[in-house]
Order: C-alpha cells, then structure tokens, then sequence
C-alpha cells in the first residue's frame, strides 16, 4: 500500500462520529430557547459553556473560530477515544461475517487521523500568525530571536523546530495515548482468549481477564476524556500563541 | 500503520466539521445562553427594582402617616381652643344676660314698689280722712282740705 491508500475504517467511523455530534447539537441549537433547558438542551449547553470558559481562560484574542473549533475538536475526538471502551472482540464479530479482515473502530489509534486534525490546527497556526503579525513579522519571529540577525540560523533552527514541534506532539500524544490504551485492552483480552478448560491457570486467567478489563475501561473514561480535553486545550494555546505579537 | 492518503481525508473532514459548527451549532447556542444571562439579570435588576420602590413606598407611606397624625393633633388642638372659645363666650353672653334680667327685674320691681306705694298713698289718704273725719265728728270738706291732703300724702 502506498501513500495514496485510504483507510476506510478510520475516515468512516470519524465521519460517522463526526455527524453524530453535528446531528445532536445541531438539533439543540435548532430549537434552542432562552426558557428553562431541559434534558438534551441541558447537556449541551453545559458542554458549550464549559469550553467556552476554557476558552475565555486560555485565549486572549477575540475570534469567532477559536470556540467553535475547540468543541469540534474536544466532542469529536471524546467521540472516537470512546470507541475504545466498545469491547474489541465484539467488532470483529460483525465486521468479520462482512468479510471485513481487519476493522479499526477507534480512529484516534491511527496515527493518520491525529496526524490529520494536528495538521488542520497546524495549518490554522500558520494561517493566524501570518493574518496578525504580517508575513514579514511571521518570518522576523522565525529567524530574528533569540539571538538577534546574526544568530540566523540558530533562531531558525530553533524556531523551526519550535513550531513544527506543535502539530508532532498534538498528534502523536493523542495517538500515543490511544494506541496504548487499545494494546493493553487486546494483552487483556488475550487472557481471556487463551482458554483451554477448566483447569486452574485457565480460569484464573478468565477471571483477571474480567477484572482487569473492568479496571482499565474505568481507568480509561479519565484517559478518553483527559485526552480530548489536552488535545483541544493546546490547540487554544497555540492559536492564542499566534495571535500575540511577542511570547 | 503508515502514513497514507488517509490524513488528507481526516483533515479535510477536520476542516468540514469546523466550519459547520462554526456556522450552525456555536452561534445559536451562544446567543441563546447569552439572552438567558440577560433576562436573568434583567430580572434580577427588576427585582432590585422592585425592592427599591418597596422601600421608598413604606417610607413615604410612614412620612404620610407621621404627617396625618400631625394634622390631626393640630386639628384636636384647634377644636379644644375654639370649645374653650365659645365656653367663654358663652360665659360672658350669659353673665351680660343675668345682668340685663336682673337689672330689669329690678326696675320692675321699683316700679311695683312705686306703684304699691302710690296705692298705698292713696288708701292712707282715704284712711286719714276716714279717721279725721270720726275723730273730728263732722264731715270734712274733702273739697276744701285736699290741698292739705295732697301735701300729707306727698310726705308720707
């Protein structure tokens, strides 16, 4: 497979994902009204409140993209890390009788994904630095500090590494985490997977299985959530690095 | 695990899902909870209000109680003076009236006496003659000594 190869499982359920929470807080904002919320309205706007505090705490310019790209970001990506508590074995139950070799249900486990959304938020750092500081000022930032215009190529180096280090470590944290999460899930299920009979190390095996299994899934709500929190956290971070003149 | 086409896809995907949040799920969310702080706080400024105008009405009302109350003692004050006005009045319209009674009862009274001493007069004259008239035996020339008479009865 060369580059121009798609992965159909990860554009799919991203996709799939995606629309699900287009879909919910589209019909809320629909229908919408300054009464007393009640159930699903509720819940959205306690979502979109908090990230718009997080916002407000983070970002300093004003900007009507920054907010909404933040809850795109935290609901999407919480949307796919939380198909890492769908048990794996159960997909490959539906997905095998379709003649479906290998299906990956989390998307946030293929690096393309990350890598994809750390490039559109990439590609809006640069977009903003450029739009508030001028091109010349973008490329003075990249190569006049910190050691002034003799020291060009050490700024640029340093800077270039600076900057390039933000897309890398927003993708590859997030798929680092996951990819992680969704290897001890399968060493887990493994255990389980490893039944003979009911001889003694069998049956322990099974029942670890079910503890453990138990204790990371709960363990990994913190992880889903925390992930998809730190995600869009330093994409605001670094959009409001872009908007500033100096940092 | 490599690195394909599949993160153009993603991105663009990304980039999609942005825009319409952007468009049709952040603003009416945001403007809805903005209206709702609002009429909140447009309430709570009512309230404030209201609490307000609570206060000014119970003391206004206080003031025109104290006024009225005032008014009235004022009013009580003046009716007792003007009761102790006529009482006096009264007093000295009712002694000018005993005054005048009496003094014409007086004059009545002088003028009885005047008038019972006239009789008397008369009937003592009338008397005086019968008795010197027995003492002297003879008729007196009442005709003749009235003259006398006259004079005797004016000193009696």
């Amino acid at each position: 497979m060369g580059f121009w190869a798609f992965n159909m499982d990860t554009l799919l359920v991203s996709l799939l994902l995606g629309l699900v929470f287009l879909f919910l807080f589209n019909r809320v904002a629909k229908s919408v009204s300054t009464d007393v919320p009640s159930g699903m309205q509720n819940f959205v706007e306690w979502v979109v409140e908090f990230i718009d505090s997080s916002v407000r705490g983070s970002f300093n310019g004003r900007s009507a993209l920054v907010a909404p790209l933040a809850l795109t970001i935290f609901a999407w990506i919480f949307l796919m890390n939380l198909m890492d508590l769908v048990p794996i074995d159960y997909v490959s139950l539906i997905t095998q009788p379709l003649g479906i070799g290998h299906f990956k249900l989390v998307p946030t486990t293929d690096p393309n994904a990350t890598i994809g959304m750390a490039i559109g938020v990439f590609l809006l750092v640069l977009y903003y630095s450029v739009k508030v500081k001028g091109l010349g000022g973008f490329v003075g930032e990249l190569t006049l500090q910190p050691f002034g215009k003799f020291g060009l190529p050490v700024n640029l180096f340093l800077e270039g590494v600076n900057l390039i280090a933000k897309p890398v470590s927003l993708a590859l944290r997030l798929f680092g985490n996951m990819y992680a999460g969704e290897m001890i899930f399968i060493l887990i299920a493994l255990m389980g997977a490893s039944w003979v009979s009911f001889t003694f190390s069998s049956t322990l095996l099974f029942g670890s299985q079910i503890i453990l299994s138990l204790g990371w899934a709960i363990f990994h709500i913190l992880i889903v959530t925390l992930q998809a929190f730190i995600f869009m956290t330093l994409t605001i971070v670094y959009l409001d690095m872009a908007h500033q003149e100096h940092h | 695990m490599n690195i394909n086409a599949t993160l153009i896809g993603q991105t663009i995907m990304f980039a999609l899902f942005v825009w319409f949040c952007m468009k049709f799920v952040w603003p009416p969310i945001m403007a809805a909870l903005d209206a709702r702080s609002k009429r909140i706080a447009d309430g709570l400024a009512a309230a404030e209000r209201g609490k307000n105008d609570l206060a000014l009405a119970s003391k206004r009302s206080a003031e025109l109680l104290r006024e009225a109350k005032e008014k009235v003692s004022e009013i009580i004050a003046l009716g007792d003076k003007r009761a102790s006005e006529i009482v006096e009045e009264a007093k000295v319209q009712a002694k000018i009236e005993g005054e005048r009674i009496v003094t014409a009862a007086k004059a009545e009274v002088e003028q009885e006496v005047f008038r019972a001493k006239e009789h008397l007069r008369t009937q003592v004259t009338a008397v005086a003659l019968a008795g010197a008239g027995k003492i002297l035996g003879r008729e007196i020339d009442a005709k003749a000594h009235n003259d006398l008479l006259d004079k005797l009865v004016a000193e009696i």
